[in-house]
């Protein structure tokens, strides 16, 4: 199996993918630099948390429209699975590779958190490992975190089973407690919260972990 | 008076306006003659007034700074760079500084405190490390003062706003509200670094003809000082209204570390300095003088941002995220294209000479001429004089019991509601502490620790300072503040290295003000002599008054420490049920300026509690074994509120409450006493506990167990956690209006 883990211009959080990665995949994951137009061949592609272009338009915005970003939705196309993590999560929702938009958290400011998801949906490639329901300690680590869409997309959404995990309870204003949502062929996963941080006994949760062993199994 | 006379009498009033703008006395312009051998230009005269300002010059306090220790076998580099460094083994070494921004933080909350820590960071990834972690330092106003609740708000938001795009997790720090703050709020960043230990980039500037390169953002015209700045006769256009506050960007700093990174990764690199306070002048002035060499600027090939830019302007911008760098000739190409990668700009902007001279060029014309090393060694050195701080009596033990009807349960609560006990975490869920996934131990406990990527060793490290002991008395204050940090090390279990200091005073020209200075080192330099404890970096911050009000002095530390197993690092949370709580060290009832005579009784008297050395030392090295042998499950120091806050802080930590014995008869002040050195400490192996202390003559009580969901004593309620946990997490967001 083969993944890539892209990197912005202010990505920040692409060294804590990489290192979930390896623990999942026994080697290191190959890291792009967006600037580069040509994606190689891959499994599985990483959007990894931070900053990208300082976010200092909407969040997300700009890396959308990075090079390498074509790409990467010509590819999700094709059904090469796709994880969006944080500003990950934003850049899908601006390519529309993932429906609604990352709203300012309701409070307007960042939230550092350890917060409760709940598992929507159990049967995907990125989640098989949970069990439908199940309850997992993780991080958030975000000031656009409060998912948004109409009510139309999110009544879709609910009975389409794209909803992956929702809040326990809700840091950041989020609709129907959303966290992360799957695309309709649920091969492409956007979430807000920080799995990646929760893999090893130091990190306080190691409840992340099933998330990447999870499609490391389903794509070996 | 004929009219030649008349015209002597303007131009040297004129003289004196402009010589006391820009900070300098008249023997100090004196000096700058002597130094040029004509008169200066107005450039010049910027340049000499910045390098001989005290934020650039010490000129204060560089005689008193000299007596703290510096030297230790594991010190790489001490003060006088850009940051400390010290070897922490495995060929790996960890750079780091403390820097204040108290001024700009106070005209300008979010960014002031934003670009204190964008400069911290350069700092420490000038010299090659990659930043790991950032803690803070804050001191705020009373909070009924109409401006505090501001401050803290944009504070708090640009220190998060710019860590958390830069992605350096923020894992630790300390806040305090007093009145002393209310026109002074105290903003003082920390960065640590993980470096090569071989690969350490310093400033001085080497090879004559060598290109000098400009990276980074382009140079405006924010941040040139106020005291310059403000006046019309140089500038009188609506350029000059603009804030003297630098602006920060910290997603070009993030391109910035990023890039200078790969570029050390290179052998292309001399010397490379950020430019911080005084911009461009200190950083060019700073190579040079240590090399030993001339540097030549052309300033019309630095990249601007403003138009119509003066050599004065440009020599003096504090604009943020530049770097200057010193490259081996023939390396321009290699290390431009890195910097255009990362869209960066990058200027060759002169070079080294052998003249000995700064030399700055403006459209062809020489503005500045002035000789490197007499500018540096004739910088003003002044011996102030100072007055030691009176002592103050030590309270006795029973001088201020409970108020009447208020059992020691009560207090308690009381005080885990104030200001300067209540939880924090309004502030610290602001900031990413997590980001890097290598924070094993983030806010909340008593010192950070983040692991050494791709190691099972981690680094602890603290910020912390007692203002109110060091306004009482400032060298036992100094003497503390260095030794809590060593304590906060030691309760994770790690063994503290070195510290960086950020001194935060008054007025220097007032002798009182000098003498709480000339004190707070004194007792600085035993405690980091008597702990082989030395100072590697640090930062003074003066003149810190309001309508001649100063702050209470706070000689702020931070401590840096290593644990060789991260696996085994410490935290404050009880743990299981039944286990026996012990409390480490002599309780002796000391009430004197502690947070119960403050809040319970409204009173700030008496002498701040002593700190024993020797015992401190000893105690210290006995818990880190306790803690290395896996001999306890939880520990905390005693600090600010005393033995009972520890107990709470521990039991909301874990979830689990305590029973605790009678307390010697001492009452309040056995709870609430501030007794130095002192650790909680909980085992399931308490005979073990008790033999190996007895063995080691330390001297300990066993004062309850862990049990429940409620803090228990004879003669109180039991206190329910979730009851305290309400009260303590509530005060902050509820002040906040959040």
């Amino acid at each position: 199996m083969l993944a890539a883990v892209i990197n912005f211009p202010g990505s920040n959080r692409e060294q804590d993918a990489i290192m979930a990665l390896e623990r999942a995949m026994g080697r290191k994951p190959q890291v792009i630099w967006h600037g580069d137009s040509a994606l190689p061949k891959t499994d599985l592609i990483v959007l990894p948390g931070g900053f990208s272009y300082g976010d200092y338009l909407r969040t997300g915005a700009m890396a959308a429209h990075s090079p390498i970003m074509r790409e990467v939705v010509d590819r999700a196309k094709k059904g090469v699975r796709v994880l969006g993590i944080c500003n990950g999560f934003q850049i899908l929702c601006e390519t529309q590779l993932l429906p609604g938009i990352l709203l300012r958290n309701s409070k307007l400011k960042f939230v550092c958190r350890r917060v409760k998801l709940r598992v929507e949906n159990a049967e995907s490639d990125f989640t098989r490992l949970y069990k439908q329901g199940q309850e997992i300690d993780v991080i958030v680590a975000h000031g656009d975190g409060n998912y948004f869409a109409s009510d139309d997309t999110l009544n879709h959404l609910e009975d389409n089973r794209q909803i992956a995990f929702r809040y326990c309870d809700n840091p950041n204003g989020a609709a129907r407690d959303i966290a992360g949502i799957f695309n309709n062929g649920r091969t492409v996963l956007g979430l807000m919260p920080h799995l990646e941080d929760a893999v090893e006994p130091m990190h306080g949760s190691t409840d992340g972990a099933a998330l990447f062993d999870s499609i490391v199994r389903a794509l070996q | 008076m004929n009219m030649t006379a008349q015209k002597k009498a303007n131009a040297s009033a004129e003289l004196e306006h402009l010589i006391a703008d820009h900070g300098m006395t008249r023997e100090e312009y004196d000096v700058l003659l002597r130094v040029l051998g004509r008169d200066p230009s107005l450039a010049e005269l910027g340049v000499a007034a910045a390098m001989w300002s005290e934020h650039c010059s010490y000129k204060s306090t560089r005689v008193w700074l000299k007596q703290l220790p510096t030297k230790a076998p594991h010190v790489i580099c001490g003060p006088g760079e850009n940051a400390g460094v010290i070897d922490i083994g495995e060929g790996l070494a960890a750079i780091f500084k403390i820097e204040s921004h108290n001024h700009p933080s106070y005209i300008e909350p979010y960014q002031g405190a934003a670009t204190g820590v964008g400069g911290i960071l350069r700092d420490v990834f000038t010299m090659g490390a990659r930043p790991i972690a950032n803690l803070n330092a804050l001191r705020f106003g009373d909070p009924k003062h109409p401006k505090t609740k501001s401050i803290v708000a944009g504070v708090v938001a640009g220190i998060g706003g710019y860590g958390n795009c830069v992605g350096i997790p923020t894992v630790g720090g300390e806040t305090n509200f007093h009145a002393s703050y209310n026109g002074n709020c105290l903003v003082n960043a920390m960065t640590v670094g993980i470096a090569d230990k071989n690969k350490i980039f310093y400033s001085k500037a080497a090879g004559v003809g060598n290109p000098v390169v400009y990276v980074g953002s382009k140079t405006g015209r924010d941040g040139i000082k106020g005291a310059t700045m403000a006046s019309g006769e140089f500038n009188a256009d609506a350029e000059s209204k603009r804030p003297t506050v630098q602006v920060g960007d910290p997603f070009t700093e993030k391109l910035l570390i990023e890039a200078c990174l790969e570029l050390m990764a290179t052998d292309a690199i001399i010397s490379i300095q950020d430019m911080g306070a005084a911009g461009l002048t200190s950083s060019a002035v700073e190579m040079a003088s240590k090399g030993n060499l001339g540097i030549e600027l052309d300033l019309d090939k630095v990249p601007l941002r403003a138009l119509g830019m003066s050599a004065y302007e440009i020599m003096l911008s504090e604009s943020q995220e530049r770097m200057l760098i010193v490259l081996k000739p023939g390396r321009e190409v290699e290390a431009g294209n890195i910097f255009r990668k990362w869209e960066l700009d990058f200027a060759v902007i002169g070079k080294l000479t052998a003249s000995g001279h700064l030399v700055g060029k403006r459209h062809g014309k020489t503005e500045i001429d002035i000789p490197v090393g007499p500018l540096v060694d004739q910088s003003p050195l002044y011996n102030r004089p100072w007055e030691p701080t009176a002592q103050l009596e030590t309270l006795p033990a029973n001088a201020y019991p409970l108020p009447a009807g208020m059992t020691i349960l009560d207090a308690l609560q009381k005080l885990m509601a104030s200001p300067d006990l209540c939880s924090r975490r309004w502030i610290w869920e602001q900031y990413d502490s997590l980001v890097g996934a290598d924070t094993a131990q983030g806010p909340g406990g008593d010192a950070a620790v983040v692991r050494i990527h791709n190691t099972q060793r981690a680094l602890a490290m603290v910020v912390d300072c007692s203002p109110r002991y060091c306004a009482a008395d400032p060298i036992m204050g100094g003497k503390q503040a260095v030794v809590e940090t060593w304590r906060n090390l030691t309760a994770v279990g790690a063994r503290p290295l070195a510290i960086t200091d950020n001194m935060n005073f008054g007025n220097p020209e007032k002798p009182r003000i000098m003498g709480q200075f000339v004190g707070a080192v004194q007792g600085m330099r035993e405690a980091c002599l008597a702990l082989d404890y030395p100072v590697v970096s640090g930062n003074c911050s003066l003149y810190n008054e309001t309508n001649g009000n100063p702050i209470m002095p706070a000689p702020v530390i931070g401590g840096v420490g290593i644990l060789q197993d991260v696996t085994k690092a410490m935290t404050i949370s009880f743990k299981a049920e039944g286990e026996t709580i012990f409390v480490f060290g002599d309780t002796l009832g000391h009430i004197g300026q502690s947070l119960y005579l403050r809040e319970l009784h409204g009173r700030e008297e008496g002498a701040p509690p002593p700190v024993n050395l020797a015992a401190e030392k000893r105690l210290g090295d006995f818990i880190r074994n306790l803690i290395d042998d896996r001999a306890i499950t939880s520990c905390h120091d005693v600090s600010d509120g005393g033995l009972v806050v520890a107990l709470a802080e521990m039991a909301l930590a874990g979830d689990k409450g305590c029973h605790l014995k009678a307390d010697d008869g001492l009452g309040a002040s056995y709870w609430f006493g501030e007794d130095q050195g002192r650790y909680v400490v909980t085992t399931n192996q308490p005979e073990k506990l008790e033999k190996l202390a007895k063995t080691a003559g330390i001297s300990y009580a066993i004062i309850g167990h862990v049990a429940g969901k409620a803090l228990a004593m004879s003669g109180s309620r039991p206190l329910d956690l979730t009851q305290l946990r309400t009260l303590h997490e509530s005060w902050l967001p509820a002040y906040m209006s959040d």
